[in-house]
């Protein structure tokens, strides 16, 4: 096998391995990472939440927000899993075919 | 470490968007001057390594969580710049698809996470490793090292970030607009949980995957092309 393919075969066993990063902080019982709780988490810490943090965090709709499809919080860790594995796929294909095309546009010329 | 939107004010985001810019540019002009038509692949794979690599989140039992980068290893494989550029693309994709960093906030996120950690890991990794030979015990320490320090002090710059918020930016009788926490919190906090536990996390996969390269005999950025 060449070594690139050595190293797509290593990304796909990061993908298939992903739901780890899902199952083993619910396990844990841990929580968001510090400064990327919602709202309604910091209305908890702090008791109130801030105004321009408020507005400013209703701009962006992500299409898969958490890496889920919408509506899917309250589904269990088997269909989060699943809905983790093909949000790695789908991130994967746009980033490393993006990057891909940026490369070529600047090593364009070369050789 | 990907700050949400709404945790910094829009002047921040502007600030630090600006900062970006120039840095974006010049890194396109550092690519084309120093990667190759062969390394583009292994760019490619480098920006799906730190994508895939971000959804591992390690846990604190029964508090916060977080995650490697994967910076530090396309910054030495490949170059600062390069890196620069495939941890930029990884986190506007998180940004826009997953909602995971905000879209006002990507101008400091990739300060901190494609240009910070990348350039600290790097010359970290640069200055212990030397001119150690390319399958040396040294330079998997040197990695580690510089994965390690990469990601710190990434750390403690969102923590400034973060904590100049409620100290620039409040109501009239002092109620925070945007992130609450200053910097006595905010900074311990980020630095902290990345000292103890998700710097190792950095230092360990950037360490593994180098050791891997070694014993395939290509280092691509070190020891010349793929």
């Amino acid at each position: 096998m060449t070594l690139t393919g050595k190293l797509w075969a290593g990304i796909g066993a990061l993908i298939a391995l992903s739901p780890l990063g899902l199952i083993l902080p619910d396990h844990f019982k841990a929580g968001s990472a510090w400064g990327e709780w919602g709202t309604d988490e910091i209305q908890k810490m702090s008791g109130y939440v801030p105004q321009g943090l408020q507005k400013v965090s209703e701009l962006w709709k992500a299409p898969m927000p958490d890496y889920a499809f919408q509506g899917w919080e309250s589904r269990g860790l088997v269909h989060l899993s699943l809905a983790y594995v093909i949000s790695a796929v789908a991130g994967i294909a746009v980033i490393s075919g993006l990057t891909y095309i940026i490369g070529k546009k600047l090593t364009r010329g070369d050789e | 470490m990907h700050i949400p939107d709404g945790y910094l004010s829009p002047a921040s985001c502007g600030v630090m968007g600006a900062v970006m810019i120039p840095i974006w540019t010049f890194a396109s002009k550092a690519v084309r001057k120093t990667l190759s038509v062969r390394q583009v692949p292994f760019l490619a794979i480098g920006a799906a390594f730190s994508f895939v690599i971000m959804m591992f989140n390690v846990p604190i039992p029964g508090g916060s969580t977080g995650h490697a980068v994967g910076g530090a290893l396309v910054a030495i494989l490949l170059g600062p710049w390069a890196a620069c550029i495939a941890v930029t693309v990884a986190l506007v994709i998180q940004a826009l698809l997953f909602g995971d960093g905000g879209i006002t906030s990507i101008g400091a996120n990739c300060f901190n996470m494609a240009f910070v950690l990348p350039f600290v890991s790097y010359y970290v990794y640069k200055l212990i490793s030397s001119d150690s030979p390319a399958g040396s015990k040294r330079r998997i320490f040197a990695a580690g090292t510089g994965a390690y320090a990469g990601i710190c002090v990434a750390a403690l710059f969102a923590g400034i970030e973060f904590g100049l918020q409620p100290l620039l930016f409040h109501t009239a009788d002092g109620q925070a607009l945007y992130c609450p926490y200053g910097l006595n919190i905010a900074v311990p906090a980020m630095v902290g949980e990345h000292l103890l536990i998700f710097g190792w996390v950095e230092a360990f996969v950037t360490a593994l995957v180098l050791k891997f390269l070694q014993k395939q005999g290509s280092l691509f950025g070190e020891g010349g092309q793929p």
